[in-house]
């Protein structure tokens, strides 16, 4: 196992009477996006929250490259909470160099890494103001410079994305991106499901305090697939309609979704289709993650 | 960045965490243009209020006497008094009756002293008690100090505890409500150990409340030996480097006490629900050395109750009711509660810190 890589195994956490967290397992691998999804009060939140030791779990373990996660190792994490804090009356550079600094880089380290890093983000020219007086977009920058100051090795973003335009998404996804193919091991969770979807190698589905699904993205989709079709005529496309062992999901004119109970029905319909002419489209169809993550939770 | 990772040259210590947390106390602390002005103006306040003291002590308007020759060399010979010589008796009461001078001194043939007073319509006293005869007064028990005095140093002492101790018990409980409002407080306690970050907000209100005390010392030094009251510095000198002894211990404290109080709250507005006991605790050694500075028995008692025993103990030294060894055995008590503070204090602050929304209960921030 590789020193970065990130397990949980049997997480659980209640308060009082109610269970929020029941027996979490699952991994965050070094070089790897790894979404993080799940309804609100799935239990997103309260996991990072033990993985980053502000939290204590009843039971389970966190290990990082196969030993318990130590204190000292905590400060190689970068977290970014689900509700946005940084001292509303202190500049932003300073704000990011005191926290470089409390993870243990020298005062000239620490500012030479806020400055270029707060560039990178597009920051460069706010450095002096107070972070009180940012845009939310800005604030949320000026967050996300906080996480990643210490270059860590282990990255927790509760909602990296919530409150950025477009334009701030990509510029996150980029960094996020870069550190990933730096080496570092990231978990982030999002309400977002298309930039997750768009972002993520890896996927955790939460629900309820348990884990519903984990895997690579690709994984997750076969295993979801629910061979599904759509075949495009330039014809009428409703003789599948009598077709043994194919399921009209939706039907208009010359297209038509399908779901069929084989690869083989699929072959025989697409040999059909030619034979009858006209085909302009046969395209298996992949589940979305919002399709996935309905049926999951579901 | 673009640059590879590379790791902290060193990971912090928890002293290096805890000082990285003073100094940011401190440095927003000076920041504040509320805080430095007000701090100014309580340093002018003091100032002004040493000089005036001392200049008032010091040069009382001499009263006007009109006194003929005879009699001038006898009135001149009093303290405070300016002369104004006359030809005759007639010249004087002119001079008394015109309101020049408070009083006139003529000479009298028959009585027994050879002079005589003359006032327009009250008897000034202090000419009169200057020229009687008094028989010699031996007093067995002297006063240690003026009561006046012993007031004022007591009400001194009580003002200057309560100021400090309410300002930077206020600032350190806002500064933990702030990081708990705005949730910095994750991103730290991410970081650093609680008990450092708890230590660091301590540390640098203690130092700030300590500068104030010690700038409020030293200007009060000052002014004594400007205005010549040198009598009174040398008096006052001990029990005021005993205050800040004192004073540095309680302010630890109730800085963790204040610290655990506001962190079961959520939101500034709630800051006054829990620190209310506390604000009552630093507002009673005030009342209480203001209403029994002069009975021994409730001094001795709050000397050594380590709330009041920074305002009690030097007002005690300073009248001179304290043996040496009793600020010893107060330090000691005060030493031990300030312990116990910091641990109840981090336990309800390491509890409580995480926990948004309604104010947490005392008992469950105990329990944890």
């Amino acid at each position: 196992m590789s020193s970065g890589h990130l397990h949980l195994e049997g997480i659980t956490k209640s308060y009082g009477a109610r269970t929020v967290l029941d027996g979490i397992r699952f991994d965050v691998a070094p070089g790897r996006l790894t979404g993080f999804v799940g309804g609100n009060g799935a239990g997103k939140t309260t996991t990072m929250r033990i993985i980053l030791g502000v939290l204590a779990a009843d039971a389970g373990t966190v290990t990082l490259g196969g030993s318990a996660v130590s204190t000292a190792d905590r400060r190689r994490f970068g977290y970014m909470p689900e509700e946005r804090g940084l001292y509303p009356k202190m500049k932003v550079l300073e704000q990011v160099v005191y926290l470089a600094r409390l993870h243990g880089f020298g005062k000239t380290d620490a500012t030479a890494r806020a400055t270029a890093l707060l560039e990178e983000l597009g920051l460069g020219e706010r450095l002096n103001d107070n972070i009180e007086s940012l845009s939310l977009g800005n604030q949320q920058r000026a967050q996300i410079a906080a996480a990643l100051v210490h270059d860590p090795e282990v990255l927790i973003l509760d909602e990296p994305f919530s409150g950025l335009d477009p334009l701030a998404v990509d510029v996150v996804a980029g960094v996020l991106q870069t550190r990933a193919a730096q080496g570092a091991s990231i978990l982030f969770s999002s309400h977002q499901l298309d930039v997750v979807e768009r972002l993520c190698d890896d996927l955790i589905i939460i629900a309820g305090g348990e884990i519903r699904a984990a895997g690579s993205r690709e994984q997750l989709r076969e295993q979801h697939s629910s061979l599904r079709y759509r075949l495009t005529t330039a014809g009428d496309a409703g003789w599948l309609r009598s077709e043994p062992g194919v399921q009209v999901v939706d039907f208009e004119g010359g297209t038509a979704l399908f779901d069929v109970d084989g690869a083989h029905t699929a072959e025989r319909v697409l040999r059909d289709a030619v034979a009858r002419g006209g085909v302009t489209g046969f395209t298996p169809q992949h589940p979305s993650l919002a399709q996935i993550f309905k049926e999951v939770i579901a | 960045m673009t640059n590879a990772p590379t790791s902290p040259a060193a990971s912090t210590s928890p002293a290096q965490a805890v000082w990285l947390v003073a100094e940011r106390e401190i440095g927003s602390k000076l920041r504040s243009k509320a805080f430095m002005i007000s701090t100014g103006i309580l340093l002018l306040i003091a100032l002004a209020g040493v000089l005036i003291g001392g200049f008032a002590s010091k040069s009382p308007t001499p009263d006007a006497v009109a006194a003929t020759s005879e009699t001038a060399a006898a009135v001149e010979a009093l303290p405070n008094v300016k002369v104004t010589e006359v030809a005759d008796r007639a010249a004087a009461e002119k001079l008394v009756l015109d309101d020049e001078v408070i009083a006139a001194v003529v000479p009298a043939t028959g009585d027994p002293l050879g002079i005589a007073i003359l006032a327009k319509d009250d008897a000034p006293t202090a000419l009169v008690m200057g020229l009687s005869q008094t028989p010699h007064v031996e007093l067995l028990k002297p006063a240690d100090t003026n009561p006046f005095v012993r007031y004022l140093v007591a009400i001194g002492f009580g003002i200057v505890f309560l100021m400090a101790a309410s300002t930077f018990g206020g600032t350190i409980a806002q500064s933990v409500v702030e990081e708990k409002q705005t949730r910095v407080v994750e991103l730290l306690i991410s970081a650093i150990p609680t008990r450092a970050l708890l230590a660091g907000k301590v540390i640098g209100n203690t130092v700030l409340a300590m500068a104030q005390i010690v700038l409020l010392a030293a200007i009060a030094v000052v002014g004594l030996i400007v205005t010549g009251q040198d009598e009174l510095l040398a008096g006052i000198g001990a029990p005021v480097l005993w205050f800040a002894v004192f004073f540095l211990f309680g302010f630890i404290l109730l800085a963790s006490l204040y610290a655990a109080a506001a962190a079961m709250v959520s939101r500034q507005e709630d800051i006054g629900s829990t620190t209310m006991p506390l604000m009552m605790l630093v507002m009673a050694p005030y009342f209480l050395v203001i209403f029994f500075n002069d009975n021994p028995l409730v001094l001795t008692i709050m000397s050594y109750v380590p709330f009041s025993a920074p305002v009690a103990m030097p007002v005690r030294l300073f009248v001179g009711e304290a043996q040496w060894w009793e600020p010893l055995l107060s330090l000691v008590i005060l030493l031990a509660t300030c312990i116990a503070a910091i641990l109840v204090g981090a336990k309800i602050y390491q509890n409580s810190l995480l926990r948004m929304g309604a104010r947490v209960k005392l008992g469950e921030a105990l329990r944890g």
